[in-house]
């Protein structure tokens, strides 16, 4: 009988994959695991000072107004979610079915186009937009309608995270939805599945994952953004992203706005998890 | 070829290549020669924002072959954060928010002054000479250089300056979901203390007089609009999304009234919040001889002119000297902001007549106390 010796580490394909366990371990694990200490710190004098204390745990954890900044926050973010999931499908149903090659090919380049300007400038421009002597209440007072109060409401915060979400859904959604094989769609309908209901039974089912995926991105997105419902929700009321800087600024608690920046990422691994888990489990387990 | 055609710099001989080579070389190094003898000094600066730019510093720079290296904060807290995780000497010059020089000077972030260095005799009013928590045991710590006055700013469309006279205005039926706040709970809740008739006790409120003001700010809630950083304050303004604002004054109306806008800041019959802003030396730095200089250059009639006019918010002069030169250089400005001897809103009149008190830190209740209010108040429907 053969003797099993142990098989050699492939070191060639470690070394491949060493930068990236590195770099995640350097900027992603390694602050994450500094914020949570952090987080039991405690601040003299406005200077941070290493101690293992849960008063900052008890402390922002038993106020009413972070547990409403918390509700307030996922409410919003699941609002989006929805939203942003629901007006993208049907442009990117277009773009993976009905449009030419070379139409999706501008289409998708015209929908990267946003990204190259930074968000801040594109949300200072909807204020401008959305204001109440602004571009939207000029057009619909010619209609006699107006002034609408857009601008530091609900409404204004929507606004932003579609403006931050919507084109990153529809080309997640397009490149899910072009992958699907589009013999399957058209057996449906040879077998008298309507229109509709093929792309609920059958094009929505096969293009799960990708559908589940962007609408991850854009809870995440949605969650943890600043910009806003800070200048176009008027802060009004507060998010969790805003209340870590409200933290921030006044004494210098870094370690306070540490456990509402931990509640948050716990929040979303807990929600991306979840959601993945439901994107790839197989059908019938 | 005759050899008279040849030239010689074509054959150079070992003579020519030193003689040239040493022309060469003195040529090329000479900029870099006098360029370290003149080296220009950086000075690293901790401010808010606008006290580092040209339109304040310019001058001075040029004068003195320095660069200015501005680091900016904002707010009090985070200004001494900054120091306290720096080592000594990174900052030359320090300007702070009055209320918390006793705290740099406690932590030992500043160095003491001479104040035969600085024109004391030249301030506008006497309290401007031993302002509070600038001087300790008899030593000079900090030099007062500008300063503000926050009450009721609104736009002139929508409220009439009798109707500015109150705090009350902000309860105006008609601005409700028009009134903006600036996102900081200290002046804020100041003016609420102010509505509640604190007057000079606006900062000294026991449990009673606390709750007093919470409820006070809580009543304001429904005519909110939003809470707004200084980008957001200046824009809800600007294109009239707030119709007045809490926690501000002219040091951001300025700004807009200056290029034609129809709002302003009045003090009310209530009173008045005064932020005053002040140059410290920081402790360990290299260049204090500069340092004191450029100070002294603040508190120059060129400098006050530079100060009160800055782009990035107004202030008012604090010396006899300043005043004067801005009153000879650009008089609209002066008379804009009431810094013209025996006008009725002149600041140091306001001052004298007990209507503006100076900005503190809550005596009988810590920040904290304030700022989680404030969060409570921004939560609330």
């Amino acid at each position: 009988m053969a003797e099993s010796r142990p098989a050699k580490p492939d070191y060639y394909a470690i070394a491949w994959r060493m930068p990236l366990i590195v770099w995640q371990g350097l900027f992603f694990v390694g602050p994450l695991l500094f914020m949570l200490a952090m987080s039991f710190f405690l601040v003299k004098n406005y200077r941070m000072e290493a101690a293992f204390q849960f008063s900052n745990w008890s402390r922002m954890l038993s106020k009413g107004f972070f547990w409403d900044a918390y509700a307030y926050t996922l409410w919003l973010a699941v609002l989006a979610t929805f939203i942003t999931s629901i007006a993208a499908f049907p442009a990117s149903y277009f773009l993976a079915f009905k449009a030419s090659e070379r139409l999706r090919r501008w289409a998708i380049f015209f929908l990267v186009i946003p990204f190259f300007t930074s968000y801040l400038v594109r949300v200072f421009a909807w204020q401008v937009i959305l204001a109440q002597q602004g571009v939207v209440n000029a057009a619909i007072s010619y209609l006699g309608l107006g002034p609408w109060q857009m601008l530091n409401t609900q409404f204004g915060t929507m606004v932003g995270y579609l403006v931050l979400c919507l084109p990153l859904a529809v080309i997640l959604q397009t490149f899910s939805l072009a992958n699907i094989d589009k013999r399957l769609v058209e057996a449906a309908h040879n077998l008298g599945c309507g229109r509709l209901r093929a792309v609920f039974t059958v094009v929505a089912p096969l293009a799960k994952t990708g559908l589940v995926v962007a609408a991850v991105f854009c809870f995440i997105l949605s969650f943890g953004d600043f910009v806003s419902p800070y200048y176009l929700g008027g802060s009004k009321p507060p998010t969790l992203s805003i209340m870590i800087v409200d933290t921030s600024k006044s004494g210098q608690q870094w370690p306070r706005a540490a456990v509402v920046a931990i509640m948050m990422i716990a929040t979303l691994l807990a929600v991306a998890f979840t959601a993945i888990g439901f994107a790839y489990r197989k059908r019938g387990k | 070829m005759p050899n008279i055609l040849k030239p010689n710099v074509l054959k150079p001989s070992r003579r020519d290549v030193l003689k040239y080579g040493a022309a060469a070389t003195t040529a090329l190094c000479t900029p870099f020669v006098s360029r370290a003898w003149a080296e220009t000094v950086e000075i690293n600066m901790l401010a808010w924002y606008g006290h580092g730019e040209p339109d304040v510093v310019g001058e001075f720079e040029a004068a003195n072959n320095v660069k200015f290296k501005p680091k900016y904060y904002a707010g009090g807290d985070n200004m001494m954060a900054l120091i306290a995780q720096s080592p000594p000497g990174t900052y030359d010059v320090i300007l702070s928010d009055a209320e918390f020089v006793q705290q740099l000077n406690a932590a030992g972030y500043i160095e003491e002054l001479n104040p035969a260095d600085y024109p004391f005799d030249d301030m506008l009013y006497a309290d401007f000479r031993q302002f509070p928590g600038h001087w300790k045991d008899g030593k000079l710590y900090s030099m007062m250089v500008r300063f503000g006055h926050l009450g009721v700013s609104y736009n002139t469309t929508a409220i009439s300056d009798e109707e500015a006279q109150s705090y009350k205005v902000f309860w105006k039926p008609e601005i409700k979901g028009k009134l903006g706040h600036f996102d900081w709970h200290l002046p804020n809740l100041g003016q609420m203390s102010l509505t509640n008739g604190n007057g000079p006790k606006l900062w000294d409120q026991d449990e009673a007089g606390w709750k007093k003001i919470q409820e006070t700010t809580m009543s304001l809630r429904p005519q909110v609009g939003g809470f707004f950083d200084y980008g957001g304050t200046f824009n809800g303004l600007k294109n009239n999304e707030m119709m007045a604002m809490a926690g501000i004054g002219d040091w951001i109306t300025g700004v807009l009234e200056r290029d034609g806008a129809p709002v302003k800041s009045v003090v009310p019959k209530e009173g008045g919040i005064q932020f005053t802003e002040s140059w410290s030396i920081g402790k360990g730095t290299q260049k204090a001889d500069m340092a004191k200089k450029f100070i002294q250059y603040m508190l120059s009639p060129d400098g006050q002119v530079h100060s009160a006019r800055m782009l990035a918010y107004p202030a008012f002069c604090v010396t006899k000297g300043g005043r004067a030169k801005l009153n000879e250089v650009d008089p609209k400005e002066a008379k804009r902001t009431g810094q013209v001897d025996g006008m009725p809103n002149d600041p140091i009149t306001l001052i004298k007549d007990g209507r503006v008190h100076y900005r503190n830190v809550p005596q009988q209740q810590s920040l904290e106390d304030w700022n989680e209010f404030w969060q409570e108040y921004k939560n609330a429907s």
